[in-house]
């Protein structure tokens, strides 16, 4: 589906001349592959490049260095401008600064009327984007009254109107409270489990990344970690050095494992924890029934 | 800067409200032109009446209509004023140094009537009117323009996107406002030279968030396939029903009598 | 020492569309305390702080700061922003001179000091919240994301407050600009002996560091007390749409599990220690099988 080879991208400083005074190198060396239907997240810092990489699969920005394939068209083809753009949707993090429309349903038809796709047709993907992110009651609402959730849910919804084959969402829900967050990712999930469209979720919040079929981390530039979830939280050493979070349980397992426990790397949740302590299911029923629901993180 | 419901869109659901947008823009158009046009009483009537029935037809609440009025009073009074006071002719009244003359009365009345018909008619518009409606119909409207290189398009899209921000950059200015008011700044301060000042910490931020909104937005856009007006097709595109001929005919009778009762002077 | 009497606060008020943000609260923030606001997004939280430093007035009851009322007539409520400093969410979008030390300046310069004194004031804030000295003719625009919110708060901390209300300092920071952050406002409420106010969404980010907690709902407080305390409620927290933290679940999931251990740690350190209490009860498990 994406295929990037060799990805470098330098951020050029200009002189009040327009002439180039230094350069920054944002991506480094980078080569990734993402299959068609995956769910993946990249972790990483701000100013880790992670953005940059991001804004490369959109031909928003250009390689320096390296080639950046989408659905076999390469970025860098003009003739495929907008054919990539359509099959490589974008989330932005600000939700006030990518919705356009006046109107919910305005905004979600934003996309295909760009793309010139008849009026009849136009309603038709509206109703249905706003059908799977679950805001049809909101179709006729401002957009300045909506949470910030919501909002990112209407600029989503304003993609899937695109009909694209991968979505891109760029720290989504950086700028939103923990029940917008979840709101957002259930949405980012269900778009890759029922339409099976590719997500990529840029973040970092590492317990977003938990629910990836694959997890990259950047740092300065580069890949500095890959795997699945995991693999990649199980170094616990080295994501603590990146100053990353790590999930709570997989922490404490590491810092029992070293005071002399026998527990296995990659502890994810509580009931993995209990059970590699040795403690039994308990047959009783539980009075602790809400503990249930929260602990897978 | 809240309290201004002059002419903001009331929803409900009226002929008016269902009349398409450029026939509203064109009638509104009419309407101002045949408020000049017409110089007598009789013709101030005649308009007088041709706007009631608007409003009535709108079913906005007139006393809504009448509390955006508020906005505009002052300019009123003083428009009035003037008039009455500076109109030379002859003498009706001496107040001091001030005569108020038989001419002067009937201009100023005049003048206040052709207002408050001018902003009654024209909020009327916008009251029944979605700002999307209206940047719509004044892009279709302004269609033959695109012939000699004016950026219609851009112009609407321009306005859509000014009206989408409004709200949020007001919202903004108040938090920037109370965010310099927690570290002191005081805004109550009375020279002007003092005020002025006072601003820059506002207006600063202000236009660097303004920018970083429009970069974002820029990008927003590109990403979804915007490259300008060209080959685009509308969710909502704008078609003429037989309702809104039968407004264009009524209109057409409206104007061609202000202009009947001008040339015959009545 | 600022105390709150039967405050209430309603947003357009008189019309349709009144609002209670705030419904008679009664509370009290003693000197040098470090607490955590806790709240979703519209529980009155962010209206509540700016009830503290007299950007709003309630609509009814009273806040005190020292024992006097606030909203009297004649109180100098412009001298009071300066002992009570509020940093607003996103502080950073309100820098808006040409380089950090000046901007810093403008707290001190509003409470008219000479611009020796606003000089010094600055330099000290800057310094406390991890700055060196070159940085400070650097333009705001050239900082990274948690640069600037940390020259943001210096802004603030310049005036010499004696309470320092913070709005969600870490939204939308990556972890390391969050830990920086809470590190160091813990630094200026243990050694500067500052009172911290801390509003935010998030168990995790105050567990930590926090004294107190006040979880907010529909304007009011529904729970207020040690760390601990609260999250031993961890049911009444998720009534309202919040979560203790993680590490609360992980331990009474263990303890359902039939390990015999207390579930009040607040972080995962405490956790292991009260964990390895039972050593020989989890080797015993062990040597079962």
């Amino acid at each position: 589906m994406i295929q990037i080879r060799n990805l470098i991208h330098d951020y050029l400083r200009r002189d009040e001349e327009g002439n180039v005074e230094g350069s920054q190198r944002a991506v480094d060396h980078v080569d990734l592959d993402v299959h068609a239907g995956e769910f993946i997240a990249i972790l990483g810092h701000n100013g880790s490049g992670k953005s940059t990489l991001a804004k490369h699969i959109n031909a928003l920005l250009y390689p320096t260095e390296g080639t950046v394939t989408v659905d076999g068209m390469d970025t860098t083809d003009d003739q495929y401008l907008w054919k990539i753009r359509q099959e490589a949707g974008m989330v932005f993090q600000n939700p006030d600064n990518q919705i356009i429309g006046q109107v919910v349903e305005e905004d979600v038809g934003f996309g295909p009327e760009n793309m010139g796709v008849p009026t009849e047709e136009i309603w038709e993907r509206v109703n249905e984007s706003l059908r799977i992110v679950q805001i049809e009651h909101l179709r006729k609402k401002s957009p300045n009254r909506l949470s910030g959730g919501q909002k990112q849910r209407v600029s989503i919804a304003g993609v899937i109107a695109m009909h694209p084959k991968c979505i891109i969402m760029d720290e989504p829900t950086a700028m939103l409270d923990p029940s917008g967050r979840k709101e957002v990712i259930r949405a980012a999930r269900a778009l890759n489990a029922v339409e099976g469209i590719t997500v990529i979720l840029i973040t970092h919040y590492m317990e977003e990344a938990i629910y990836a079929d694959r997890v990259f981390v950047m740092d300065q530039g580069k890949i500095a970690m890959q795997g699945t979830p995991r693999e990649v939280f199980s170094d616990v050493e080295r994501m603590k050095k990146l100053r990353l979070d790590v999930p709570q349980v997989t922490l404490l397992a590491d810092a029992l494992r070293q005071k002399g426990l026998d527990l296995p790397a990659g502890i994810l949740t509580a009931d993995e924890l209990a059970d590699a302590l040795g403690l039994k299911p308990q047959n009783k029923p539980r009075k602790t029934e809400s503990t249930d629901q929260k602990d897978t993180i | 800067m809240k309290e201004i419901t002059l002419g903001q869109y009331y929803q409900t659901d009226s002929v008016l409200h269902r009349l398409d947008p450029r026939v509203k823009l064109v009638g509104t158009l009419c309407y101002i032109i045949s408020l000049f046009i017409v110089n007598s009483w009789p013709g101030y009537v005649a308009v007088g009446l041709f706007l009631a029935v608007m409003i009535v037809l709108s079913r906005v609440p007139f006393s809504y209509i009448v509390r955006g009025m508020k906005a505009i009073a002052f300019i009123l009074a003083v428009t009035v004023i003037f008039n009455l006071f500076m109109t030379p002719g002859e003498p009706l009244v001496s107040i001091w140094k001030l005569t108020v003359t038989r001419e002067g009365l009937s201009f100023a009345i005049k003048m206040a009537v052709r207002l408050v018909f001018l902003i009654i008619g024209s909020s009327l518009m916008t009251l029944t009117t979605t700002p999307t409606q209206l940047t719509d119909a004044l892009e279709n409207l302004m269609g033959p323009l695109k012939k000699l290189h004016v950026p219609v398009h851009e112009i609407s899209m321009m306005m859509s996107i000014a009206l989408r921000f409004i709200p949020i950059l007001m919202e903004e200015t108040d938090k920037i406002e109370k965010a310099q008011m927690a570290r002191g700044a005081d805004f109550e301060s009375k020279s002007i030279i003092q005020r002025v000042k006072s601003m820059v910490p506002i207006l600063v931020p202000l236009f660097i968030s303004a920018f970083r909104r429009a970069n974002d937005l820029a990008m927003a856009m590109e990403a979804r396939c915007y490259h300008g007006g060209e080959g685009r097709t509308r969710m909502k595109p704008l078609v003429y029903e037989r309702r809104d001929f039968i407004a264009y005919v009524i209109l057409a009778v409206f104007f061609g009598l202000c202009i009947a009762m001008r040339l015959l002077n009545l | 020492m600022i105390e709150v009497k039967d405050a209430c606060y309603t947003y357009e008020a008189g019309t349709a569309m009144a609002v209670n943000a705030i419904d008679h609260i009664t509370t009290t923030i003693p000197d040098g305390q470090f607490i955590g606001l806790i709240g979703h997004t519209g529980s009155g939280k962010s209206t509540f702080v700016q009830l503290l430093n007299g950007l709003i007035k309630c609509s009814s009851g009273q806040v005190l700061y020292n024992g006097e009322d606030i909203n009297a007539d004649g109180y100098d409520r412009r001298n009071l922003r300066s002992h009570v400093g509020l940093v607003f969410q996103y502080p950073e979008h309100q820098l808006f001179e040409t380089d950090i030390l000046t901007d810093v300046m403008f707290g001190p310069k509003n409470q008219g000091l000479s611009e020796e004194e606003c000089r010094e004031r600055a330099k000290e804030a800057l310094l406390s919240v991890g700055f060196s000295e070159r940085h400070f003719s650097q333009s705001p625009f050239d900082l990274s994301g948690g640069q600037k919110r940390r020259a943001a708060i210096a802004g603030v901390l310049a005036m010499r407050p004696d309470v320092l209300i913070l709005d969600e300092p870490t939204a939308g920071l990556d972890p390391k600009g969050r830990d920086n952050i809470l590190e160091m406002i813990s630094e200026l409420n243990r050694t500067h002996d500052i009172t911290i106010l801390l509003v935010s969404h998030s168990m995790e980010d105050v567990a930590r560091y926090v004294e107190r907690i006040m979880v907010m709902d529909s304007g009011h407080f529904i729970l207020d007390g040690a760390p601990a305390e609260v999250f031993a409620q961890a049911e009444k927290l998720e009534e309202v749409g919040l979560a203790a933290p993680q590490i609360t679940y992980i331990m009474r999931k263990l303890k359902a599990r039939g390990l015999n251990i207390q579930t009040d740690a607040l972080t995962y350190e405490e956790a292991a220690e009260e964990i390895l209490k039972h050593r020989s009860e989890l080797e015993a498990l062990r040597t079962q099988e």
